[in-house]
């Protein structure tokens, strides 16, 4: 008897009062694991019509040729169970938090970071994080990964997993324009930064581009960009006509699939643009490869 | 045309090879990149033989993911060549014949395969899947505690790649145009 009051008076002090959602821990640590082995398997349905219509649109032998291989190389890794490349990469975890939600069991951040362990380990996913990045030794389980947390109203709780190769991530670049600079200047330096970033960033890329707010806003923005999906059209139309335009002036830079020349140099850009200050023009550019990674989940 | 190579390389099969040909090479390939080539320069340098004969071989910078079970390898692509920009010469001056990797290379490597009868192939980056199905042997020969970073010794079969150096100095990568057109608002 004793032991049901206090059950009630639990149950009656957990979602009563405080009306939050309890999650548990090791929920958001197996959500976590299963992105990390899903999202590096499954290439999106987004980036496979992307590449499917530009090997019809391509006339070189070759930049056909690479690109119907990149197409098999998605139906290889998801009937052999492997990871599309081998760059597995270093995990971004975007965590939005519903404000009305009660994380159990556990530290929320122990519990993404767990995922991450468990799925590089049990996907059979390359471990390549170094901990101290002057001493660079491995950490052997591919953690920590970089983990961004948002609050929002609600009580649901989505976690996407985004993680990226440095082939691509190396070839980012941020640039502290000046408003005298407009757009013409934005669009010189995306454009500017695929071009010396050519072959390296494993071309058709996406490219994400961040402009305004901060340093670091206009950074983390250009990394969420490449989350859109791949055919989809910006909101604004003013902002959509400059992406096709950023679009245009990227694929006639003739780098091409692979490297190896054609007119498909990226697939997409996606610009994500945020208020700023009254001096500055912040100008961010992240490049993803043709293998542009991420899987989302709610709890 | 799909020309078929074996490994290691004869003289007169890279002699026939121009940078854009398309190519599916079989035999045997050394897995190698970063931490690797660093060990043996710094053992070329102590006057020590290298783990392996690099006559007539080839290098694949490569660091794979781990084997699930009933497999040789997991997946396996290309790295970056540009970061063993600095060791390849020696490599290829010890006699290695060919390098398999991504991205041009720097005049002094281009210039070793030229004087040396070399040649570099770029493997098309991503694709690691497709290639972990081209390899039917795997075993790591050197520097073990370097994980994925260790010299493997592969046996592959139609592994695809493209002659992206040629023995005559023919690059597969001068192909952006530095005219190309910016479609954009006119500065003010």
């Amino acid at each position: 008897m004793q032991y049901f009051t206090f059950l009630c008076l639990g149950i009656w002090a957990a979602i009563g009062v405080t009306g939050m959602r309890e999650i548990e821990a090791a929920a958001v640590t197996r959500a976590v694991e299963a992105l990390c082995i899903e999202s590096n398997v499954r290439l999106g349905a987004d980036i496979r019509a992307a590449l499917r219509r530009a090997r019809g649109e391509e006339h070189g032998a070759l930049s056909r040729a690479v690109l119907g291989m990149l197409l098999e190389n998605a139906d290889a890794a998801e009937a052999d169970h492997l990871p599309m490349c081998q760059d597995t990469g270093l995990a971004t975890v975007f965590v939005t938090l519903g404000q009305e939600v009660h994380i159990v069991g556990g530290a929320l951040g122990e519990a993404v970071q767990a995922g991450v362990a468990r799925g590089y380990e049990r996907g059979f996913l390359r471990k390549s994080v170094v901990g101290d990045p002057i001493d660079r030794r491995n950490t052997g389980d591919n953690t920590p990964a970089v983990v961004y947390y948002d609050v929002v109203p609600g009580d649901r709780l989505t976690l996407t997993v985004a993680p990226k190769g440095f082939g691509s991530e190396n070839m980012g670049r941020v640039a502290m324009l000046t408003p005298s600079d407009g757009l013409a200047g934005v669009m010189d330096f995306v454009v500017d930064t695929v071009r010396r970033a050519a072959s390296n960033p494993c071309p058709p890329v996406i490219v994400g581009v961040g402009v305004g707010g901060t340093m670091d806003k206009a950074a983390l923005l250009a990394k969420q960009a490449l989350l859109r999906p791949v055919g989809s059209v910006h909101p604004d139309p003013v902002w959509a006509e400059r992406e096709a335009s950023l679009l245009r002036g990227i694929n006639a830079l003739g780098i091409g699939p692979a490297g190896f020349g054609g007119q498909t140099t990226a697939l997409a850009v996606h610009i994500l643009p945020h208020p700023t200050h009254i001096a500055g023009l912040p100008v961010a550019v992240n490049l993803g490869c043709h293998a542009t990674r991420h899987g989302s989940a709610e709890l | 045309m799909l020309l078929r190579i074996t490994a290691p390389l004869l003289d007169e099969v890279i002699e026939r090879l121009h940078s854009g040909d398309m190519l599916a090479v079989s035999g045997v390939v050394y897995t190698g990149r970063d931490a690797a080539h660093r060990r043996m320069t710094e053992a070329l340098a102590r006057g020590e033989a290298l783990p392996f004969d690099p006559t007539g071989q080839i290098i694949y910078y490569a660091g794979p993911c781990p084997a699930p079970p009933g497999r040789v390898i997991g997946s396996i692509g290309p790295t970056t060549s540009g970061r063993m920009d600095a060791y390849a010469p020696a490599l290829i001056r010890c006699g290695l014949k060919a390098m398999i990797g991504k991205g041009p290379r720097s005049p002094e490597v281009v210039e070793a395969i030229r004087t040396c009868g070399g040649v570099y192939f770029a493997a098309v980056g991503g694709a690691a899947a497709l290639m972990s199905r081209c390899v039917k042997q795997a075993e790591v020969v050197a520097y073990p505690d370097l994980g994925t970073e260790a010299i493997r010794r592969l046996v592959v079969e139609d592994l695809p790649v493209v002659v992206a150096v040629d023995c005559r100095g023919g690059c597969v990568y001068d192909v952006t145009r530095a005219d190309a057109p910016r479609p954009f608002c006119p500065r003010v």
